[in-house]
């Protein structure tokens, strides 16, 4: 599975929703993440790709979208 | 606490949303709203008075209060709370540290108490005087509330063990009272970091003096959303019921909360000696802490 493809599976899973986001789509205005889900995700992505996302890094532009979340792990090495 | 309940369904009302959403997105089913006669400083005398403190009843050696809702950019309310309770010449500090204050407060009174002798801490807020009452993402969270507590070299009570307190400054801008305007506040970026912060303060002061989370008795957080509560408490590994919660009654009313719990909670289930309790704050800035006490008998 790609890294989208993972991504999105975490997404859909914290905001318990049957269709995969695209994207460039806004998570948060989309109604996929809210502040709690947003957190819950972070948490999930760290279990799935194995990271540890430093609390300095927790802004949420960050993770608005699949392709900046993407952009993200991959400078962490993912 | 102000004797006005603002409750969901006239807040929904004037809002334009549902009653069942605000409770479901805070817990939060009313909060107290100050009168126009009710300032900072005249429920911090309140504060201080109900917990026994005031002249004729023994003297402080200082006074630190906590409030980020001031009705001046300066003095800060503490010296007319002074004033008010009848201790004009104490040292009286303000603390204007929004929700994590009475935190700081409890933790700094602590270390103070050896030079000045008795500590009075104050929490006092009015977040209805900054909240914009047509925005729905804070004039459903926020009320107005204070209480007390004093802290003694010895005597009965808790004895405090240790506390820890950070502050960073990368976030300021995502909860922040101005100058002009009212409370701003990025949801997102805010309950991200407390989410994080929270329990791992809560774990470094228990980790430090060889505590478990499971052998707290209680936890007594600053009472800023419901959902944050429980997941704290998740991430603490322990039963969201041990974290001590009266926000569906209050709101948050910011540094009171938290002082504002613990004086209910120790009405209602007195710590048996021995058991440790947990402080816990969390606010702009950021500035984050815990404290980490035992009951000790008498």
């Amino acid at each position: 599975m790609s890294n989208p493809d993972r991504i999105a599976k975490v997404i859909q899973n914290v905001s318990r929703q049957e269709v995969a986001p695209d994207p460039e789509e806004s998570l948060f205005d989309s109604g996929y993440l809210d502040s709690f889900a947003l957190t819950d995700m972070v948490t999930e992505l760290e279990k799935e790709f194995g990271v540890s996302i430093p609390d300095s890094d927790l802004s949420p532009r960050r993770f608005e979208t699949v392709a900046k979340i993407e952009a993200y792990l991959e400078s962490l090495g993912k | 606490m102000p004797e006005r309940r603002l409750g969901n369904e006239e807040l929904a009302e004037r809002l334009g949303c549902e009653a069942s959403w605000i409770l479901e997105s805070s817990g939060i089913a009313e909060r107290r709203i100050a009168g126009a006669g009710e300032s900072v400083v005249e429920m911090g005398v309140a504060a201080g008075r109900a917990a026994g403190w005031e002249s004729g009843a023994g003297k402080p050696g200082l006074i630190l209060v906590s409030s980020g809702t001031g009705e001046n950019r300066f003095p800060g309310p503490a010296a007319e709370i002074a004033l008010g309770l009848g201790w004009p010449g104490v040292p009286a500090i303000d603390l204007p540290l929004a929700s994590a204050g009475a935190v700081f407060g409890v933790a700094l009174g602590s270390s103070l108490a050896a030079q000045f002798g008795d500590v009075l801490v104050i929490a006092t807020e009015k977040m209805s005087s900054v909240t914009d009452p047509a925005d729905r993402n804070t004039s459903i969270l926020f009320g107005d509330g204070a209480a007390a507590c004093v802290i003694s070299r010895d005597g009965a009570g808790l004895e405090i063990l240790d506390s820890a307190l950070h502050s960073e400054g990368t976030w300021a801008g995502d909860i922040q009272l101005p100058l002009t305007g009212t409370l701003r506040m990025n949801g997102l970026s805010v309950i991200m970091q407390a989410s994080r912060k929270l329990p791992a303060v809560i774990s470094e002061v228990l980790t430090r003096n060889g505590i478990g989370a499971g052998e707290v008795g209680a936890f007594l957080m600053h009472q800023a959303n419901q959902n944050l509560i429980n997941r704290v408490a998740k991430a603490a590994g322990v039963p969201a019921e041990r974290f001590y919660s009266n926000i569906r009654r209050y709101g948050n009313t910011s540094s009171a909360s938290m002082l504002i719990a613990a004086s209910e909670w120790f009405e209602q289930a007195p710590p048996a000696e021995g058991e440790v309790v947990c402080f816990a704050g969390f606010g702009a800035g950021l500035h984050w802490g815990a404290v980490v006490a035992r009951r000790v008998a008498g």
